[in-house]
């Protein structure tokens, strides 16, 4: 636990306020409560991430040798459910967004406390079900659940795991409700809108998706449930239903919710850029303005996910033209970025490294959209790896390293500790070199047409999955390592300042950790966001490098 | 095809090579260039509109042109020539059965010669399958309950790759095959070995077995419609709808007659849902289509000369 006592002058803070478990379980205290979550999607990451892993092993030789066919199958399936719906859509909403919403708006809590804390059970009860599932026989359907796989000829438990799903659900949808409502009622004096940091305008537009997507796939479930233990036609041509009706529902939420995963990482990223080049962020209005556009035109692809499943030629044609519409917020977001770093004053930091990584990865893994929004490639590279390392670019490259970044950046502030910058440093550089080694490869084999979900493949695609093999072994010491230091952190790291990065944001204001109402008195904002021209005319000094 | 895709890919390789190029630049120069040093302060910029502008609409028009690009080779491969030779698919957990118009089936392998189009009929036993083979950069899922089409046309004999891409349970990996193509003189010696007849034949027989010929008769006296020359024609619904007698619309009236009734006539034909097998539907298909010889495909009669081949399947 974060308590310990390293000086007799320590504070009160909202880690040392109380202790027990009563007082964590029952807390209304949106930081706690996003330690809460911090713990368990770390528990769920390392389940995911050991499925990967042992796909990897799979993968190192054609034939299939090391686990069978079906467990296979259930790797693949359980690794996507676990890493989606339990890890990545969470992540940064869920504990950098819980934890920082209320502080950088100026606010003592989110509007509904008890709300998130029901939010948090309901994931867990969530969770729960889904180890349950995949501890008494697992799902094979792939993440995806496609009718009528998952409706008539799986023998595994997709009730379960569909229902975990549908649970899980419901907290994404309150956390989103919650901060909505908080960024519009809970502001501090002065935080008009276009003072806000960029980082709420992304969790904004993401609490959007959450609330009107989510519903979509809660019903979906409920209907692949039906038609399994109930026989109803919905989905199943035998029973008068219609697969290609599910896979439109499915994508009407599961496109969206890439968004939910990428999103509040680019808010994140704003931050960093904007801390460690000194500078205000280059367009403001225009990046706030991206976010709120990508989750409305979001909402008006989905269907690219199936050009060759059998829709109207005219339909993919719609859905194509409208894909790219989608391309330009996330692409005005990388200009904007990059223009930002125009005339700064550049540090090195490890959560800058993370950021420049996700620019790295997000452009790669943007630009690869434009390929599988192409009708015609994507009738080629559909289902093969190259939508596997596209989609992994986007959430692991983009929505991870975002994640990373923000944690390593937000760390002080939560724990009140320093973590060793040297290691930080080395990681986010493993990360990278490790994430590329990984999904690059498989760029080239979906190209050359390996499809994805293969348990066994023709020899020829070996030397490639070998490659991507080594890449995870290295991109697994890369996500161990921030887990080890910053666990020894909480014992052994220095003590943070209070605002060790001279970072402009309420957050900062705050001592380190935050007391349970965040601030002394209620802010008053008379500044405008990013004002790192007045924070450093006062500080001529150095940032205080950290580590 | 495969040109045509690959054309594309490069050019699109080249454009977001450049755009990765510009933006790795830009980034990792203003890094090095304007990395932190003492006393000297970043510029604050706050923006520009004219800028935000240009790299909106740039990139909007480069995205337009991929995609008239990509719309265009999408439309060509998913327009199946009027004249190309026609193979029943039908998929199923973890197998591909082919059969060719001329009567001729097989198992995870298919015949076909170079230079010629081959348009697939396709639907599922069972669950969603896909039809991929990679060198000509086709895709189609294969879905139960309808046919979906797809078409190619081979340009070297050789040994291709065909993949299930299209999850489907255990042996989703195994339920690959090869696409053989040979030289036409060679095909024609492959085809003549083994047939049991043309399969529009086949239905012929069958359409009598099942007694669709005492409704359906080649007069206008019959109960049902006369079905000569209704194949790729528009047909008069009752309730005032027109569609056109493509494969999944004789597959549904067959199948659900009630769905779709023609003007003049009364719902009276019986379901024949789990009467028929995907085969026998096929056949009975291919026979409906051969009644119309404008709009039928050039079926080509196994000729002389029988030459049994190994990978034929009954």
């Amino acid at each position: 636990m974060a308590t310990t006592t390293i000086a007799p002058a320590e504070r009160e803070n909202y880690l040392n306020k109380e202790y027990g478990l009563g007082s964590w379980l029952l807390t209304t205290d949106h930081k706690r409560i996003a330690l809460l979550y911090l713990i368990s999607i770390t528990f769920f990451f390392f389940i995911g991430g050991f499925f990967a892993l042992l796909i990897r092993l799979e993968l190192l030789t054609p034939a299939g040798d090391l686990v069978q066919a079906d467990t296979y199958n259930k790797l693949f399936t359980q690794h996507g459910q676990v890493m989606v719906f339990f890890f990545l859509i969470p992540s940064i909403p869920a504990v950098l967004g819980n934890f920082l919403v209320p502080m950088m708006i100026g606010a003592k809590d989110l509007a509904f406390p008890r709300i998130n804390l029901l939010s948090w059970y309901l994931y867990i009860a969530g969770g729960a079900l889904m180890m349950h599932a995949m501890l008494t026989g697992g799902v094979d359907t792939g993440w995806t659940f496609y009718t009528p796989f998952s409706t008539a000829f799986s023998n595994t438990k997709v009730i379960e795991a569909g229902l975990a799903i549908f649970i899980a659900g419901f907290s994404s949808i309150l956390t989103g409700l919650n901060f909505v409502v908080t960024i519009h009622r809970m502001r501090a004096p002065g935080m008009t809108w276009s003072r806000l940091p960029l980082f709420i305008w992304a969790h904004y537009a993401t609490s959007i998706i959450q609330i009107l997507g989510t519903p979509v796939i809660a019903i979906t479930l409920v209907l692949v449930v039906a038609e399994r233990a109930l026989h109803l036609g919905i989905f199943d041509p035998k029973l008068g239903g219609d697969p290609l009706l599910f896979q439109h529902l499915f994508w009407f939420y599961s496109h969206p919710a890439v968004y939910i995963m990428i999103l509040p990482s680019m808010g994140v990223v704003s931050e960093i850029i904007a801390c460690f080049a000194r500078k205000r962020i280059f367009g403001y209005t225009f990046v706030a303005i991206s976010s709120l556009s990508i989750a409305v035109f979001g909402f008006l692809v989905w269907a690219h996910h199936m050009f060759v499943a059998g829709i109207s030629v005219y339909a993919a044609l719609v859905f194509s033209l409208l894909s790219y519409s989608v391309a330009v917020p996330s692409a005005i977001k990388v200009f904007n970025w990059t223009a930002t770093l125009y005339k700064g004053s550049i540090h090195y930091d490890a959560p800058m490294l993370y950021a420049f990584g996700f620019l790295g990865l997000f452009t790669i893994g943007g630009l690869t959209g434009l390929f599988l929004a192409c009708l015609g490639v994507d009738m080629h590279v559909h289902d093969t790896y190259f939508v596997i390392a596209h989609f992994h670019y986007i959430m692991v490259g983009g929505a991870l390293m975002g994640y990373l970044g923000g944690m390593h950046f937000w760390w002080p502030k939560i724990s009140g500790k320093l973590y060793p910058e040297g290691w930080a440093r080395l990681a986010a550089l493993i990360v990278f070199i490790g994430f590329n080694l990984t999904f690059f490869p498989q760029f080239i084999l979906g190209y050359l047409g390996m499809p994805r979900r293969y348990y066994q493949y023709p020899p020829e695609f070996q030397v490639l999955n070998v490659l991507s093999t080594a890449g995870a072994t290295v991109l697994g010491i890369g996500y161990l390592l921030p887990m080890i230091y910053f666990l020894w952190s909480m014992r052994y790291g220095k003590p943070a300042p209070d605002n060790p990065w001279n970072a402009a944001g309420l957050e900062w204001q705050t001592q380190s950790p935050p007391t349970t109402f965040n601030f002394e008195k209620e802010p008053v904002v008379t500044w405008e966001a990013y004002n790192y021209d007045e924070i450093d005319a006062g500080h001529k000094e150095e940032v205080p490098v950290v580590g | 095809m495969a040109g045509n895709v690959d054309a594309l890919f490069i050019f699109l390789v080249i454009i977001s090579g450049l755009m990765t190029l510009l933006i790795f630049g830009a980034v990792i120069y203003f890094a090095a260039r304007y990395r932190h040093q003492r006393g000297v302060q970043a510029e604050q910029i706050e923006g520009s509109t004219p800028l935000e502008v240009t790299w909106s609409i740039i990139p909007l028009a480069v995205f337009m042109v991929i995609f008239a690009w990509g719309a265009v080779v999408y439309f060509k491969s998913r327009t199946p020539p009027r004249d190309a030779t026609e193979v029943y698919v039908v998929a199923k957990q973890w197998m591909w059965k082919m059969e060719h118009a001329e009567g001729q089936r097989e198992i995870n392998e298919l015949h076909v010669p170079v230079g010629r189009d081959v348009k697939l009929i396709m639907t599922s036993q069972d669950v969603i399958h896909s039809f991929f083979v990679p060198a000509f950069r086709m895709k189609q899922d294969v879905l139960p309950g309808r046919y979906t089409v797809a078409w190619f046309r081979a340009t070297q004999p050789g040994t291709y790759h065909l993949f299930c891409s299209q999850y489907c349970g255990t042996q989703h990996s195994g339920m690959i095959g090869s696409i053989i193509v040979m030289e036409p003189a060679q095909y024609e010696a492959w085809m003549s070995g083994g047939s049991t007849g043309p399969l529009s034949a086949t239905g012929e027989k069958l359409f009598a077995e099942l007694g669709c010929s005492t409704c359906h008769r080649t007069d206008t006296q019959g109960r049902g419609p006369n079905l000569q020359g209704v194949f790729g024609k528009p047909v008069l619904l009752q309730d005032g709808r027109t569609v056109t007698a493509d494969e999944n619309y004789i597959r549904e009236s067959i199948l659900d007659p009630g769905a779709k009734i023609v003007n003049g006539f009364k719902p009276v034909m019986p379901t024949f849902q789990g009467l028929v097998s995907e085969e026998q539907l096929n056949a009975l298909v291919a026979y409906v289509k051969s009644l119309s010889p404008a709009a039928q495909s050039a079926t080509k009669t196994a000729n002389a000369a029988p030459q049994g081949s190994g990978t034929q399947v009954q």
